[in-house]
């Protein structure tokens, strides 16, 4: 703790251990509602396994595999910008943070294509094309939007946080030796990347 | 210490991430040609033990959970046996109906 008595320098108390696990058990909390939804889409997946491979080819694979491909490097980015920071490239750190948030709003774009595309064929929640379809189809559709939807939304959280440490990079809050924001960034955008690794093969690749 | 000093020594290198990156990469293209292939109800196997592989080296190498303490892993490792367990009850209970 800092003590009165410290006159010559500031003495600031930090525990980035202490933060990094605060940052670990948010993410199990993300993990647990994720994951309450896997659980919904494994049990529909079982029950209406012709329907939602019927469903999915509906799903354009290729797109499904550039965003993963986009995603993935996003998170490389991510990480070597920390160990730009750790090596006192702070230039370096602020361009690679950039080029993660372009990628994430990439993502986003390739997102929005996807979604309009499959809205121009009707196929959109309480839409009379969809509600037409049995119900497997209308279970898969509900979940496709639903998670990818929550996904998203956690791709623009990610990016503005990162737009905040690109920030703080700038103004030398976040420097070599005290980098730990941005490190606690990056494990939450990791941990996107982690959830589309799942949603990617479990919606886009059904054969 | 000794695992801070790692944590020190080898974090400070790019390299690791790039193969990283092009391990994943290749698994990605590599789960996609799976998918491409009839191989009945193994496609769906092939695919997730995949997809758990990339998550595994997200976790350890970009997460940096190699060169975390142990606490950290044993939470990880808790929260996901937890995660496990929730698929296995349910799955028990839907196989009963």
């Amino acid at each position: 703790m800092s003590s009165t008595e410290h006159t010559s320098a500031t003495h600031v108390y930090r525990d980035d251990v202490g933060s990094r696990m605060g940052m670990w058990l948010f993410l199990f909390t993300e993990l647990i509602l994720f994951g309450g939804m896997f659980l919904l889409y494994s049990v529909y997946r079982f029950q209406y396994a012709d329907a939602f491979h019927l469903a999915a080819k509906e799903l354009n694979t290729i797109m499904g595999a550039f965003n993963t491909v986009v995603l993935l490097t996003s998170s490389l980015t991510m990480a070597l910008s920390i160990v730009a920071i750790q090596r006192n490239q702070k230039t370096l750190s602020m361009l690679l943070q950039m080029i993660t948030i372009f990628l994430a709003l990439f993502f986003l774009v390739n997102k929005y294509f996807e979604w309009t595309a499959k809205f121009h064929h009707g196929i959109y929640p309480g839409s009379e094309e969809l509600l037409s379809k049995d119900s497997g189809e209308i279970l898969f559709f509900g979940l496709y939007y639903v998670m990818t939807g929550l996904h998203g939304i956690h791709v623009i959280v990610g990016l503005v946080l990162i737009a905040v440490m690109t920030r703080m990079t700038r103004k030398d809050i976040i420097t070599k030796d005290n980098y730990v924001r941005l490190e606690n960034a990056g494990l939450y955008w990791h941990l996107v990347d982690i959830i589309w690794i799942f949603l990617f093969p479990l919606f886009y690749l059904i054969t | 210490m000794e695992k801070h000093d790692y944590y020190h020594e080898h974090s400070h290198s790019y390299a690791i991430y790039i193969l990283v990156w092009l391990a994943l990469m290749a698994l990605t293209a590599i789960t996609v040609a799976v998918a491409g292939m009839d191989i009945g109800r193994f496609t769906v196997v092939s695919a997730l033990v995949i997809a758990a592989f990339k998550a595994y080296l997200v976790l350890t190498i970009f997460m940096h959970l190699r060169s975390e303490t142990k606490t950290f892993v044993v939470f990880v490792i808790v929260a996901i046996f937890f995660l496990g367990i929730s698929f296995v009850l349910l799955f028990s209970d839907y196989s009963f109906h």
